[in-house]
């Protein structure tokens, strides 16, 4: 019997998500009616309870332990009350964006409370709270309109932070990432991600100038050393990425793009060459199954995983993601893929660029220069991070250990996406003022254009189809 | 009227300029797309490609996982006999059956209690079910076994069968390999023991340190090459002397060079030979006088080339052949090297490699065991090709040795093999192992007969402690050509 239902459950959760993803996308769809997209997302929530019912159904009936039903119930209260408070309060925020974060959040809760019911408890604690700690960042992100106006306080938060965790941080694997206040372990650099992205915004919002250019590049270059040294490779490598996204699209210059590639390409050489932590990496990159055992161990264990898997997984509890070191946090990919199947994880791939499309969506539809950065930094952290754990746990590229945003274990990470997030809905929101406000104007204007000459054709309106294609495609989403 | 229209230009200028302001942004939005799809079509070749090399890896606990879900499936000699099956009784009790026994005991291996050999290799093939998809998803749904693939090997169960009875009571090994194709036809190693008994026997089997029963000696075994290892060394001296075909050398049967002193075998004097007739007369004054001659680093340099202190290719668990001889070596050493004495150890398996690639002009292909999978209906699931490992002598250097290897049978010391309807072409050797002058016998070899539509054949044979390599070895190598090239 349990096994009947480990098995259907497998198929179906599969089956459920990948209607799900489907629908991420189909609402990009052009010529989509309101009506019609609120349709589709209220079917991605039923679908998003449906799968986080069946996986502790699953779950119930393999430990037959009923501590697993107070888990669900706690966690279908905070999914709930997330969706109701973003259609109470803020009822222009985008709904796929809300749907995508409950999505992954519960994709991390299921995962976590197969590997570790202490850890799923705890990080279903932390959703609560950063949860309610984020919902009045979208209010404070509308509302204050200084923020561009901070820009060294940034740099010198973002500097002396890092520069203490460096120096004091407790040893975690092998890299200075984090210290211990009052028993709560907080790991800065996730937050100085956030903080970095409005410094970079707020330095080139002033000018993109050479000078200003130089300036900006000094204190980003700093920040990424900091990170080097103190071995925190995978966020040295979000930092580069995002600076170097943030400065091409600021300047509008590919040179400078270029330039950093190439330094870049530079840098990898010699931290290669000067740190072992590095060539330890890329050698268990290689080829793993040759030193599997000493560094090559995690990424085996992980490959064994996946590969055992195959595209239908396990099905919960079939599997042993145990034997993969640190599963919960940087390799929860491959427990995922493993015990839920390729074609889920190849899902979850999806949906993560879903968000990013989302969020890049976003930041070509804002107004303001400096809100347009920063929506494309925090998406560029965002798109970069999925893509450095993804690939690192697949052995695409060597392993950096960074976690999976919101599904991974970890308060700092699920607590600094969640802000990644709530940020984002509040450019979202401000740019649906903007956009009703011009509207109403237009429409305003457009009446009055009809009033005087209604044998003419309105320019602006047909202008309006020659953007880009990619804007065109996500305009539809208004 | 006319502030509005101005007004419409504003606008549209205004939004054009959006569209451009945005290039940017669209361009870093498409390269993270790109990299997305990369990684998704990534994720896609690893579970569809790469995956079995990492599935398949004796580290992966998951993999005995499958033996509760799975039926081991079977394992299946060249013509379809069943090597190694799984049976189940009416309670569901599993037992792994071995019809053969003893015989096919190293290279298909064992399941229980470890695992060793093919099923070993190919205990992840064994264990997955590619039966028809919807047959299998009902069995999960219903908690029924599904039946595993059988995997079908290159091995000839009539060869194995006479290589096997053609050692005896002996211990040793013999080795089989086409080599035009890398397929493993054979492969005997004594002493041997009963795959069907393994769990009870388990204790003396394997607390027999011994005679090491588990060792696969074709593979594992090593040996001094004796005789053998003038392959080698003429090979080198051809290489450094364009002009070989003038050497000449007067044997007395002892060589003295600096103290160290040589004797051919049973201090028989050879007279004036050549280079070919040193190598058919296996002549030890002549080979250590052409060994001191010879470049050491440049000898060294060779061997390696030929798989010395190399890992072997194949899918076997092999042990490196050691060659240790260096420009400090001393010439007592060297002469003792050249004719295969020494420090010099080497594996059946390896010799196997070597002279397959001599009767194969050269060119090394991969060794393979396993043709191909099925699954329990009859489909292929995986076939395996062959493939060139790389070439390991020149065309002519090949050529020259089939000539002398043939000389060997028609004029030396393999003559048992002389006038057979195929051609035979070989190297005997004598290892001496202890001062009482016991010594193993070997040959290395192959066969070839035109117009038999069959593929030639070559042969690694070793009988430990019989004594010489034409008088035992050889006989052996017989045995198995008669046998493939039906007589």
């Amino acid at each position: 019997m349990v096994h009947i239902i480990v098995e259907v459950s497998k198929y179906l959760m599969i089956v459920l998500f990948a209607l799900y993803t489907y629908e991420c996308f189909a609402v990009f769809r052009r010529h989509k009616s309101q009506e019609h997209q609120n349709r589709i997302f209220k079917s991605q929530t039923r679908l998003m309870y449906l799968m986080h019912l069946d996986a502790f159904l699953v779950m119930l009936a393999v430990t037959e332990e009923l501590k697993y039903i107070g888990l669900y119930l706690i966690q279908l209260i905070l999914l709930v009350v997330i969706q109701l408070c973003y259609k109470i309060f803020y009822k222009k925020a985008s709904r796929l964006v809300v749907n995508n974060m409950c999505m992954l959040l519960t994709i991390g809760f299921i995962i976590l409370a197969r590997l570790n019911f202490e850890k799923a408890v705890k990080q279903c604690i932390i959703a609560v709270i950063a949860i309610g700690i984020t919902l009045l960042v979208p209010f404070i992100i509308h509302k204050l309109k200084f923020f561009h106006k901070l820009t060294w306080v940034y740099a010198i938060v973002g500097l002396v932070c890092l520069s203490i965790v460096a120096v004091m941080g407790a040893r975690s694997y092998g890299a200075k990432l984090s210290f211990t206040v009052a028993g709560i372990t907080i790991q800065p650099s996730e937050f100085i991600k956030i903080v970095f992205v409005f410094f970079v915004a707020s330095m080139l919002y002033e000018s993109t100038e050479f000078k200003q250019v130089v300036k900006a590049t000094i204190v980003a270059a700093l920040h990424v050393m900091i990170l080097v040294v103190s071995k925190d490779l995978g966020a040295a490598l979000i930092f580069f990425t995002v600076y170097l996204v943030m400065l091409y699209v600021a300047t509008r210059k590919p040179s400078y793009a270029l330039a950093g590639l190439a330094a870049g390409a530079l840098a990898s050489v010699v931290a290669y060459k000067l740190f072992n932590h590095v060539r330890v990496r890329v050698i268990a990159w290689r080829d793993p199954l040759s030193v599997i055992d000493r560094e090559g161990y995690q990424i085996c264990q992980s490959l064994f995983a996946i590969g055992t898997g195959g595209w239908f997984g396990m099905g919960l509890f079939q599997g042993m993601p145990d034997k993969i070191p640190v599963v919960e946090s940087d390799f929860v990919f491959s427990a995922i893929a493993e015990e839920m199947g390729g074609v889920f994880a190849m899902c979850l791939i999806l949906v993560c660029a879903s968000c990013y499309l989302m969020f890049l969506n976003i930041a070509m539809q804002m107004k303001d220069q400096f809100y347009k950065l920063i929506a494309l930094g925090l998406g560029t952290v965002y798109g970069f991070q999925v893509f450095l754990t993804i690939g690192g746990v697949t052995k695409f590229i060597p392993s950096t250990g960074v976690t999976l945003p919101l599904v991974s274990y970890g308060g700092s990470s699920l607590l600094s996406t969640v802000i990644i997030f709530a940020i984002i809905q509040g450019l979202y929101i401000m740019r649906q003022d903007e956009e009703g406000n011009k509207n109403h104007d237009e429409k305003k204007k457009r009446k009055k254009v009809r009033r005087e000459e209604s044998e003419k054709p309105a320019v602006g309106n047909q202008r309006r189809r020659k953007k880009t294609g990619f804007d065109e495609e996500i305009e539809e989403l208004d | 009227m006319e502030t509005s229209d101005a007004e419409r230009k504003q606008d549209s200028t205004k939004k054009l300029k959006n569209s451009t302001r945005n290039r940017e942004f669209a361009v870093i939005a498409y390269s993270f797309l790109a990299i997305f799809i990369a990684t998704m079509g990534y994720f896609a070749y690893f579970q569809t490609v790469k995956s079995e090399d990492f599935i398949n890896s004796a580290y992966n606990a998951r993999q005995d996982s499958f033996s509760s879900s799975v039926i081991r499936g079977k394992i299946l000699g060249a013509g379809g006999e069943v090597l190694a099956e799984t049976q189940v009784d009416e309670d569901g009790k599993e037992t792994r059956n071995y019809p053969y026994g003893r015989e096919f005991a190293h290279v298909v291996g064992y399941s229980t209690n470890g695992k060793l050999g093919i099923e070993s290799q190919a205990n992840f093939n064994l264990l997955r079910s590619n039966t028809f998809f919807l047959q299998r998803m009902v069995n999960e749904i219903t908690n029924k076994k599904n039946v595993g693939d059988n995997v079908y090997t290159t091995l000839n169960v009539d060869l194995q069968e006479t290589a096997y009875e053609a050692l005896g009571d002996r211990e040793g090994a013999v080795v089989v390999m086409e080599p035009s194709t890398g397929r493993i036809l054979a492969m005997v190693s004594k002493p041997d023991f009963d795959p069907n008994k393994i769990a009870t026997d388990w204790e003396s089997i394997s607390g027999d340190e011994e005679s090491s029963v588990l060792v696969n000696r074709a593979t594992q075994g090593l040996y001094p090459p004796g005789s053998t290892f003038k392959i080698f060394t003429t090979l080198e001296y051809m290489k450094e002397n364009p002009n070989y075909e003038d050497y000449s050398f007067q044997c007395r049967g002892t060589l003295t060079i600096e103290d160290s002193v040589i004797h051919c075998f049973g201090n028989e004097v050879h007279g004036s030979e050549n280079l070919e007739e040193s190598f058919t007369n296996s002549c030890n004054t002549s080979f250590s006088n052409i060994g001191v001659s010879l470049d050491k680093t440049s000898y060294r340099k060779l061997c390696e080339s030929l798989l010395f202190n190399q890992s072997l290719p194949g899918p076997f668990e092999t042990k490196n052949s050691s060659f240790v001889l260096d420009k400090n070596s001393t010439t007592m050493q060297t002469m003792q090297t050249a004719i295969g004495q020494g420090e010099t150890l080497v594996s059946p398996y390896h010799m196997l490699l070597v002279v397959s690639a001599i009767a194969n002009d050269g060119v090394l292909m991969n060794p393979y065991v396993v043709d191909h999978t099925e699954n329990a209906d009859g489909t292929v699931v995986k076939e395996y090709e062959n493939s060139e490992y790389g070439k390991l002598l020149s065309k002519s250097q090949a050529q020259i040795m089939q000539e002398y290897m043939k000389q060997v049978v028609n004029d030396g010391t393999a003559s048992a093999l002389k006038g057979q309807s195929y051609t035979a072409a070989g190297k005997t050797g004598s290892a001496e192992i202890n001062s009482n002058r016991d010594s193993h016998a070997w040959f290395v070899g192959y066969a070839s007969k035109e117009d038999s539509g069959k593929p030639d054949i070559a042969i690694a044979v070793i009988v430990e402690g019989a004594g010489t390599g034409g008088k035992y070895a050889a006989p052996v190598a017989k045995q198995v050509f008669d046998t493939y090239y039906g007589q």
